[in-house]
């Protein structure tokens, strides 16, 4: 039972046991695109565009490829009318809280999604998770991690482990999905916070800019 | 800080990273809001990352990292409660208290908050003050019943 045997989009495909459908199909050299994906980090199945169909027992399931084992006899359509929509929908949502993101504009450009279709909120975190894993799991050090909840939620580096751990690390930066100066911003403001002469000078900047 | 109540909090629990939430909850019972201090002491003794903490304890509302008041009133505000008049026994909730929902008085008397329901429906307006629920209320008897406050 070391090997699975499933078919994607009519494709014979082959893999062991405990690989989930998105292994499978980037084996098979077929494309679903991701965001929250990243191949050291445990799966995320945050950014839901790795939604595809998996038809198991006569029932279809609209599931996300890369938090969904692969099982005998599954049958994946990767494309489909009705995945096509909810991948521009998602694209769409996600580009209003990230316009500038190069990775969502290449796929709303594959899935002709309208990047001005909602109004914009840019929060420039689509709460991906990817600087908050890779600090946690590669890096083990923890300093960056969630916040609240909901739409409150956000990422935050706590300022006494930052001061110390990422001068010479700042791996999490360009693994983002939005710009990749976010999570930069994120952490001066966390330094910020630790330091009164600084807090001085951030407070001078919003009272200017306001 | 005296850290010798959290300690045993954290001992109750033989150190076991999986029982963090409620070691929390024993801590927000016990100081009625989660000091820096104490996040830090059981970070380091369930060996649990101090932004796990941080997250769990900003997730869920029953954790406080801002001080709570000794006495905390959930005002129901819920559709049931309004159109009873929930509104009413809030603005004297407020009146006496002097605080808005989400604040603590300064003596750290009260905390108010608004809650969207309390499953007692039939009772409403329904307000609860440390975990006792006051039911079918009117503005002067919730006056009356937040005198008997210490």
């Amino acid at each position: 039972m070391s090997e699975i045997r499933l078919k994607i989009d009519g494709k014979e495909v082959t893999v062991e046991a405990g690989k989930t459908i998105l292994d499978a199909a980037r084996k098979a050299g077929i494309d679903i695109p991701t965001v929250c994906h990243h191949e050291k980090l445990e799966s995320f199945g945050g950014c839901r565009l790795c939604t595809v169909e998996a038809e198991s027992g006569g029932r279809t399931n609209l599931v996300a490829a890369c938090i969904y084992p692969a099982a005998n006899d599954l049958v994946v359509w990767t494309r489909s009318p009705q995945i096509d929509k909810i991948r521009k929908v998602l694209t769409e949502q996600l580009l209003a809280y990230a316009p500038e993101s190069e990775v969502l504009k290449a796929i709303a450009e594959d899935y002709h999604a309208d990047k001005d279709r909602f109004p914009k909120e840019p929060s420039f975190c689509i709460l991906c998770g990817l600087c908050v894993r890779y600090c946690a799991e590669v890096k083990k050090k923890n300093v960056v991690g969630f916040l609240d909840r909901g739409p409150c939620r956000e990422i935050n580096f706590i300022p006494e482990l930052a001061a110390v751990e990422c001068w010479d690390c700042k791996e999490c930066f360009p693994l983002c999905p939005t710009s990749a100066l976010q999570a930069a911003f994120v952490l001066t403001e966390a330094l910020i916070s630790l330091s009164p002469s600084l807090q001085k000078i951030d407070t001078r900047a919003k009272t200017a800019s306001a | 800080m005296d850290t010798t109540n959290i300690s045993a909090i954290i001992d109750k629990y033989n150190g076991e990273a999986s029982a963090l939430i409620q070691i929390l909850l024993d801590i927000q019972n016990d100081l009625h809001w989660l000091p820096r201090e104490a996040l830090e002491l059981v970070s380091e003794r369930l060996g649990v990352p101090m932004s796990r903490i941080q997250h769990t304890a900003t997730f869920y509302k029953a954790f406080s990292l801002v001080p709570k008041g000794r006495h905390e009133i959930n005002v129901c505000v819920g559709t049931a409660c309004h159109v009873r008049g929930a509104n009413r026994v809030l603005e004297v909730v407020q009146n006496i208290t002097g605080i808005q929902p989400g604040e603590t008085d300064a003596d750290l008397k009260f905390s108010l908050e608004t809650v969207n329901c309390l499953g007692c429906c039939a009772l409403g307006p329904v307000m609860e003050i440390d975990e006792q629920h006051l039911g079918k209320l009117a503005p002067a008897m919730a006056a009356d019943l937040l005198k008997g406050y210490q």
